[in-house]
């Protein structure tokens, strides 16, 4: 299946049309030593029965965490999407639109990415937001790059609290630019604002730390702003969305940028992409901001509308002064976000906030009452928690997948401090008997 | 087209009116409109170095960004304010209200660099 | 008609999802953490946001609604399966973090993908992590970063590229740290041969190249290109933006072509969704192999042996003839991770089912078809819109074929002060979206119908452009209030610039 609608017939017709005898005259361009000697090794045409059924196959050979009691985290949660966000952003003229370049053809798309920036801001408490970056990774990454240039320094001061795979992207974007990425080591799970002082410099352009951090623990956002400032260095916080709906938020705290993962925000788990980069900062940094922006105007009848803004910062317009090279970015996620948010709305969004901490919170009286080992009991958390169960790991993620639960994400790759230790993230969706299986399989 | 002949020019179409030690620098009619409605000047603060042939500031338009250039080397002692608020001064009048910086010049050598009136209209009639 | 936004419909007190009681005790936190309300978000009853929804989708173009010859964007058939299929439990619902054992299916669908993209640039390798073009191409400019430093020549600082490139290129080249160098055009399009020559040197890492070019062109000097780029030690990069020319024509390691990246929402089918999600998987030769982001996938046989799979046994599936699909991080010389997890996987989902769809006549298909589509658009309009590239007024397009797209500079149209803004805007109150406008040359168009459309389609379109042209002749103030038959007029893009607004405010 080809979803070619030309027929044979209408087809010799416009050869005729374009003076062709057959397709080959018109291959002519491509000399003889680059075209393809046979067919293509590819497997034969699927028809559409036939292509469901092998999907529908490869589909069943995966366990959907979204049908057992999954507690895994680590960036990517399992909370509850509501019924109208699937509804809504399958519409094929969300779906199937272009970037909105042309706004008189994309006030939908436009206005919803307005709508969404603003909630963005609403939800950070930070002055702008973009259109959306890639993930949280490459956001993180962008803000880095962007206190980079703001602040016409070098180095970056990034605590070990940050995701690992979000320091690893950093260290990657970083690698052929002239920056020095600096190592600040956690603390019995904490960024310590001292350590934090103790390596700013007169070059260096930001501190980066996220809360709540990979390990779940809320961080002292505030200390660590007051010793960045105080020594002229911006700091970047990671932020995980749906903890805002309870915690303090980044604007309230000082950050000048902030940078997060949206997946939680009504985008599915989808084995970890497509997700959502959320980037908001303070209003001064305005020109330098990387993604698109959309910004409100008129039109020729004085009415209100929306189009994309700021464009010559882009890749398409300043080339190689560009402040990043993103030309896509997530739109139809950043959709998909704002729909939750506005679904959720204020009270919603508290609530689902409120309800993982005290889900979690359950889950880590149940583990003390058993006797488990949680390494940094005594820390404020959200909704994850380390726990270090009295049987190897493996053997315990084996017999929780075997009572229907993913237990957890195993951490001694990540710190060996951590040795036989899970990462247990509870969502809303978590009801009180499968926490208190999971506590029974860890403990 | 017409360049006023009572300044020299950089071949990036920046025109530098000298009175004296101090260089007035803005960008040519030819230039505000190649780059069309302007929408945003970025320019140093009063005390910034600038350097013959160096980028002193950028200006965006909605269809591009481009350096401003010195052609003399020297020490901004005013920078033009209206063009904050207005940039599109800068299409309006780029030869009188839209000047954008004020340079003591450190060294006479770099004005005479500059290209004459003639020498800026004939670059343009050849572009 | 204005839609209102949701921060002006919103009342105090409206809700719109319910949740669950709380079967556990309230856990309140200290109240330093907490911040002091909750977000100030919009409040909005279901029903009206369904509506508000509803009515903003209704202002889109899409193409499910509406033709869109944008020329190097492929607009092509977003097919409904795909959507289907990316839906799947089986797919959105697995996490990132499952084990291995628990994601058969996921692994075996992304290690197949990869090896039929390997099979269709002709190239050994694959990497699936970059989410966008851009990003993929900032990826292939890093593993080509890291194979010259590794080979003892950290000089390779240059990289070359067309003045036709764009403008992802020379971006990414800034951020990479390396310097971009232009080469030049010939009037006919392509690179020049001897402009090129002039700028070798080992000092160049690389040239970026899209072929068929920006202006539609298959550039018939490419294998001396490559063999020039080569000569000096440097590599040949591909945009494959325009690959939806030469799938199964020509294959990119067959014409030089060291690395390159793919649009999986240009040639592969996935959905543009108002700008993203999109994927750029990058492919390359298997010196540059050891340098791509980590992990990759493979497949092990049950003696834990690598097993590289012939693209057409892609039917073996998860668990078959005691195969195992695992995450390969055991990659020393790796450039390190682009992003977090694995990949766009839901995109990269569509994108398998759609060559698996297709076949390899299909595929082939697809690009003669979008050949042929081009050269029929150009044939029937070129007699008033004139094509700088492209065969003499007199002979037809056969004699001096367009690939996939091609560009139109309508001279007679705008010396008659009419612009290509006014003919983009007149398009639009035709329910056509427009083609590219100014790139890759100021005051053109670029139209690429793509393989996707119906004969009746591309000659409505046709039609539209004829009678643009007419209008140009006897009535050109009618084109200048464009578009007068969408919900907002002309909108005024340089006060968004001056003072922009990039949110609401109460």
């Amino acid at each position: 299946m080809d979803y070619i609608q030309i027929t044979p017939a209408q087809q010799r017709l416009m050869l005729r049309e374009v003076g062709a005898a057959d397709i080959e005259d018109l291959l002519r361009q491509v000399p003889a030593e680059a075209r393809c000697a046979r067919p293509l090794n590819v497997p034969p045409a699927l028809d559409e029965m036939s292509l469901r059924e092998h999907l529908t196959a490869l589909a069943a050979a995966n366990r959907c965490a979204s049908e057992t009691a999954c507690f895994l985290g680590f960036g990517a949660y399992d909370h509850y999407i509501p019924a109208l966000v699937d509804r809504l952003a399958a519409r094929g003229e969300f779906v199937t639109a272009y970037t909105p370049y042309q706004p008189e053809a994309s006030q939908g798309a436009l206005q919803a990415f307005f709508e969404f920036q603003t909630m963005v801001c609403q939800l950070t408490a930070m002055d702008i937001s973009n259109a959306s970056l890639y993930d949280g990774a490459t956001a993180v990454a962008e803000a880095a790059l962007m206190a980079l240039n703001v602040a016409g320094r070098r180095r970056l001061i990034v605590s070990a609290g940050v995701h690992p795979h979000y320091r690893r992207v950093l260290r990657t974007y970083l690698a052929d630019l002239p920056a020095e990425y600096v190592d600040l080591p956690l603390e019995g799970g904490l960024t310590a604002p001292a350590g934090a002082a103790g390596l700013i410099d007169a070059d260096t352009a930001a501190v980066i730390v996220q809360s709540p951090n990979y390990l779940g623990i809320i961080e002292d956002v505030p200390g660590i702003v007051a010793a960045a400032h105080a020594r002229g260095s911006l700091v970047i916080q990671a932020f995980n969305p749906v903890s805002l709906g309870l915690l303090r938020r980044p604007g309230e705290t000082g950050v000048d940028i902030a940078a997060g993962e949206g997946q939680p925000l009504g985008i599915p788990l989808s084995f970890g992409g497509p997700y959502l980069g959320l980037f908001a900062c303070k209003s001064q940094f305005m020109r330098r901001m990387p993604g698109r922006l959309v910004g409100q105007t008129i039109d020729a009848a004085g009415r209100r509308a929306f189009c994309l803004t700021l464009q010559t910062r882009e890749q398409h317009i300043r080339r190689e002064k560009a402040t990043s090279n993103v030309c896509t970015n997530q739109g139809l996620m950043a959709l998909r976000a704002a729909i939750y948010m506005a679904a959720m709305g204020p009270h919603g969004l508290r609530r689902v906030a409120e309800l993982c901490h005290a889900k979690a919170a359950y889950l880590a009286r149940r583990l003390a009452q058993r006797g488990a080992v949680l390494p940094f009991a005594d820390l404020p958390f959200f909704n994850e928690l380390a726990v270090r169960p009295s049987r190897p790991v493996a053997d315990v993620l084996r017999d929780a997948a075997d009572r229907g639960i993913l237990a957890g994400v195993p951490l001694e790759q990540y710190d060996d401090r951590l040795d036989n230790c899970l990462l247990v993230a509870v969502t809303e969706k978590r009801s009180r008997a499968q926490i208190d299986a999971l506590a029974e399989t860890l403990a | 087209m017409n360049v006023p002949d009572d300044r020299r020019y950089l071949p990036t179409h920046e025109w530098h009116l000298v009175d004296g030690d101090v260089a007035t620098i803005g960008i040519t009619r030819h230039a505000a409109d190649e780059l069309t409605d302007i929408t945003f000047v970025d320019l140093p603060e009063v005390g910034a170095e600038v350097k013959a042939g160096e980028a002193f500031g950028e200006i965006e338009s909605v269809k591009a960004t481009a350096d401003l250039n010195s052609g003399v080397s020297g020490t901004v002692v005013e920078v033009n304010s209206a063009l904050k608020d207005d940039p599109g001064l800068v299409n309006r009048d780029p030869y009188h209200d839209a000047w954008m910086i004020k340079v003591r010049i450190s060294s006479r050598a770099d004005v005479d660099k500059l290209l004459t009136p003639e020498q800026y209209s004939a670059l343009l009639s050849r572009q | 008609m204005d839609e209102k936004l949701l921060f002006e419909i919103s009342v105090p007190g409206a809700a719109c999802i319910d949740l669950p009681a709380a079967d556990v005790p309230e856990a309140p936190l200290d109240q330093s953490l907490v911040s002091s309300g909750p977000p100030p978000l919009p409040e909005v009853g279901q029903l009206d946001l369904v509506r508000h929804y509803t009515r903003l989708a209704q202002m889109n173009f899409s193409v499910d609604a509406n033709f869109y010859p944008l020329g190097s964007c492929t607009m092509k058939f977003n097919p409904p399966v795909n959507e289907w299929a990316a839906a799947l439990p089986g797919f959105a619902g697995i996490h990132p973090m499952q084990r291995e054992d628990d994601v058969q299916g996921a692994l075996a669908l992304l290690y197949h993908l990869r090896v039929l993209l390997q099979e269709i640039s002709g190239l050994d390798e694959v990497c699936l992590q970059p989410c966008a073009g851009a990003h993929g191409e900032w990826t292939a400019l890093k593993v080509i970063r890291a194979y010259f430093r590794d080979q003892g020549q950290p000089q390779r600082r240059i990289v070359l590229a067309p003045d036709t490139a764009h403008g992802t290129n020379p971006a990414s080249c800034a951020m990479c740290g390396a310097a971009v160098v232009t080469v030049r055009s010939t009037p006919a399009g392509l690179t020049d041969i001897d402009d090129l020559k002039s700028r070798l040197s080992d000092e160049v890492a690389a040239i970026m190249i899209t072929n068929p070019n920006t202006a539609g062109r298959f550039d018939r000097n490419i294998m001396e290109i490559a063999r020039l780029v080569h000569a000096a030690g440097a590599l040949f990069y591909l945009d494959g933006a325009n690959m939806n020319a030469i799938l199964g024509i020509a294959r990119p390691a067959d014409f030089g072509v060291d690395i390159m990246h793919f649009n999986t929402h240009k040639t592969f089918s996935t959905p543009h969704g108002c700008g993203g999600p999109g994927a750029g998987p990058i492919a390359c030769r298997r010196e540059l192999a050891p340098y791509l982001p980590a992990p990759q996938v493979v497949m092990r046989n049950s003696a834990a042996r690598d097993v590289i799979a012939p693209a057409a046994s892609a039917d073996a599936g998860a668990g078959a003839c005691g195969v195992r699909y695992e995450w390969d991080f055991n990659r020393p010389k790796s450039i390190g991770m682009v992003r977090s997890f694995w990949g766009q996987f839901g995109v990269l989902v569509r994108a398998y089912a759609y060559i698996r769809a297709l076949g390899p006549d299909g595929l082939r298909r697809v690009s003669e078809t979008a050949v042929l589509c081009a050269n029929y658009i150009a044939q029937r309009i070129r007699h008033v819109y004139h094509l700088p590239f492209g065969p003499a007024p007199d002979k037809p397009m056969a004699s001096d074929p367009c690939a996939h797209e091609f560009v139109t500079v309508p001279r007679e149209i705008l010396q008659r002060g009419v612009s290509i803004m006014d003919l983009a805007k007149a398009l639009i109150d035709r329910g056509f979206h427009p083609p590219t406008v100014h790139f890759p040359m100021h005051d053109c168009m670029m139209i690429e119908p793509t393989e996707s459309e119906s004969l009746a389609t591309l000659d409505a379109f046709v039609d539209a452009l004829l009678e643009l042209e007419r209008l140009s002749r006897e009535d050109p103030a009618a084109l200048k209030n464009a578009p007068t038959r969408r919900a907002v007029r002309r909108l005024d893009e340089v006060a968004a610039a001056r003072k922009p607004v990039l949110r609401w405010s109460p």
